[in-house]
């Protein structure tokens, strides 16, 4: 890998190393290394491949699995209807007709790619890996320059392994400083997308730094980059460092011997260089950020959870104070009321965001904390914890989890996407309230008329509980 | 991909900000196998009063007699944002729309339009007020120039105005010729292979 000496960014550095071909009049030409596919937006691609009879040029560089439609109840293909079946077939036949690997219902190695991809070691610093999914920037996390594409850029990947693409600006978000007790790296993620907006990334791949990143582990940090796209950007990064190299080494589909040698050399020169100049700079102080709540109808709308729902008085921009008057009357939400005295009736533990081992462990935590006191989930409350993988399942279940989770009332289900986008059955009903550990609290996103406030494990875990939002650390 | 040059047609106007691709096509038609039939499922949430969606939401723009057979879409800031279904575009196309006109689109949103031969065009503020103003009422039909990068129309006290847009070079080479992206770089397999051999073997 050869590497300019002229200062550069993390992303210049990663463009610059895939960069196959770049002429004045043709969008740059960039290598893609790893290429993860689902039901959902992958039949139309393999449809076109064979109308044009193209095979897919690297099959061995594209992995499938089965995440956004499959049951959390049985590992039954048929078990989500028709339409879900329809699509999980087709994905069996396209990745035997073609040669790609894919692990299917029940697969030791299934689950939401974004989970699935860094735990088997196919996620790798240093790489291009792409998605039809747009929380694809997950894979960040590791210094990968990771994003989602559409269905036509499936295709094309799998019949050239490259992608066309502009160069976006760079942004680097700066969090000084260290968290306090129980604050997460989902409340980090959410401060940061309170502070730019929902749209504030828009046109910029953001690299995030700062004591507060550098102190996460690996699944803390692809919880802050896997919701870069939250607030537009096309991709997130962390620059990889020992925490990086120490959760990669060993895993399944990582290099080994000397080949992994070779690789953590060339990894560790994929940092920004001291005077590399980014198109904006955001700082935050991480002693500032409280546990997050969201209040509205996108993840920009968010607040402390010692705070009050906002007021369209508060906002100056006018589409900012629309925007506020709908989601409060979405939400059903008076401006004033404070966020603790929020009641919820649905809990989702889940989604490529929150579903790894960790995030597992710091819910069962707080329910651990209640259940001493012999609290349990609320009746007015159900409650599902749905583990992003086998792998994340069959480590929960060894250390207990799934037991605590049951035995306050929670439902332990089967891997998948399942309420993150409601793809399967595990969907809101018309005004249900839900406290959620995913990304998208979007009209409707789980559920037609269903209204969701995204928070941490630690948050969902209190909420279903107690039945409304706790501030953990009063 | 057939090809865009110019296009002339009654705009609509959705003043809603932040219109995500959830809105544009939810989740529970996002089950096919096939590149259509999600014309009829375009925002569905609010063009539907019930979900199997067979009674129509008088209210909804889409819905509303005067905008019938409009083929240019009027939007807000950050049209497109959140999950990357190229689903989104096709739904808006099967429609019957060539054309998307915003202050601002998602980025991912952006690339799926262009790959499907939608043309999304970016326009400063004051310009979309512009456009909504006289959009009001269906009023406005408007003419897209992709050879030139303009867009122009008549406006109420009957002056023709002029807007120019931006386009990416190739991307606008793509969109007026209809060329095969993927068969474009096929073509260049040779400077690809080249690139692959001399890849670090971790890569």
């Amino acid at each position: 890998m050869t590497i300019s000496t002229a200062p550069q960014t993390l992303y210049e550095k990663l463009w610059q190393t895939h960069l196959v071909e770049e002429k004045a009049d043709e969008t740059p030409l960039l290598y893609v290394d790893r290429h993860l596919i689902h039901e959902v937006t992958s039949p139309q691609a393999f449809a076109n491949l064979r109308f044009h009879n193209r095979p897919v040029r690297h099959p061995e560089r594209t992995i499938a699995t089965m995440d956004h439609n499959i049951s959390t109840r049985s590992i039954e293909i048929d078990a989500a209807g028709e339409g879900a079946a329809n699509q999980l077939r087709a994905l069996e036949k396209n990745c035997k007709d073609f040669g790609i690997e894919l692990f299917g219902m029940g697969h030791k190695n299934q689950g939401i790619a974004h989970v699935m991809g860094p735990e088997l070691g196919l996620t790798l610093p240093g790489t291009i890996i792409v998605c039809g999914d747009s929380h694809t920037a997950t894979h960040g996390a590791f210094g990968a320059l990771a994003f989602g594409i559409g269905t036509s850029e499936v295709e094309h990947v799998f019949a050239t392994q490259t992608l066309r693409q502009t160069k976006a600006k760079t942004m680097k978000i700066e969090v000084k400083g260290h968290v306090g007790a129980g604050i997460s790296a989902k409340d980090i993620i959410l401060a940061i997308i309170g502070k730019t907006g929902s749209a504030g990334a828009t046109g910029y791949v953001v690299e995030y730094c700062g004591e507060a990143i550098e102190a996460l582990s690996m699944e803390e940090r692809m919880t802050v980059c896997n919701m870069s796209i939250e607030f537009g950007a096309k991709a997130g990064l962390v620059a990889p460092d020992q925490t990086t190299f120490d959760y990669v080494e060993g895993k399944e589909y990582a290099p080994k011997g000397d080949v992994w040698q070779q690789a953590v050399a060339d990894w560790k020169q994929l940092k920004s260089d001291d005077n590399a100049v980014f198109d904006s700079i955001i700082t935050l102080e991480a002693k500032d950020i409280k546990a997050q709540v969201t209040w509205g109808t996108n993840p920009g709308q968010v607040t402390s959870v010692d705070s009050i729902v906002p007021s369209p008085d508060d906002f100056n921009d006018p589409i900012e104070k629309e925007s506020c008057i709908n989601a409060l009357a979405y939400m059903d939400l008076i401006a004033g009321t404070k966020m603790t005295d929020i009641s919820v009736n649905k809990v989702f533990i889940g989604s490529c965001t929150n579903s790894r081992i960790e995030d597992l462990r710091a819910a069962a935590s707080i329910v651990e904390n209640y259940s001493a006191k012999g609290q349990s989930v609320q009746s007015s409350v159900d409650a599902i914890v749905v583990p992003g993988s086998y792998r994340v399942k069959e480590q929960a279940e060894k250390e207990g989890l799934d037991k605590i989770f049951s035995d306050a009332g929670f439902e332990w289900r089967l891997p998948g996407c399942s309420m993150c986008l409601g793809m399967n059955d595990d969907v809101l009903e018309e005004g249900d309230r839900c406290a959620s550990t995913s990304n998208r609290n979007f009209e409707g996103r789980q559920g037609r008329g269903s209204r969701t406030h995204l928070v941490s494990p630690e948050m969902a875990a209190a909420a279903a509980i107690t039945g409304h939002f706790v501030d953990l650390n009063s | 991909m057939e090809k865009f040059t110019t296009h002339t047609g009654l705009v609509v106007p959705l003043d809603i900000a932040n219109v995500d691709t959830d809105q544009i096509i939810p989740k529970q038609f996002l089950q096919k196998t096939e590149r259509v039939g999600f014309g009829v499922h375009l925002f569905h949430d609010s063009r539907y009063l019930d979900h199997s969606g067979k009674k129509p939401n008088p209210e909804f723009i889409l819905n509303k007699p005067e905008y019938q057979n409009t083929s240019i879409l009027l939007a807000r800031e950050n049209f497109g944002c959140g999950s990357s279904r190229e689903h989104a575009p096709w739904a808006l196309e099967e429609y019957g729309f060539k054309v998307v006109i915003a202050p601002s689109f998602a980025d991912i949103f952006y690339g799926n339009c262009i790959n499907i031969g939608l043309l999304p065009i970016k326009l400063n503020e004051d310009q979309i007020e512009q456009l909504f103003t006289q959009a009001d009422g269906a009023k406005l039909n408007l003419t897209v120039d992709l050879t030139n990068n303009t867009i122009s129309f008549t406006n109420s006290d009957g002056n023709e105005v002029n807007f120019s847009f931006e386009l990416g070079t190739f991307q606008k080479y793509c969109l007026e010729n209809g060329v095969d992206s993927v068969g474009w770089t096929l073509n260049k397999l040779t400077t690809i292979e080249a690139f692959e051999a001399k890849m670090p073997s971790w890569q």
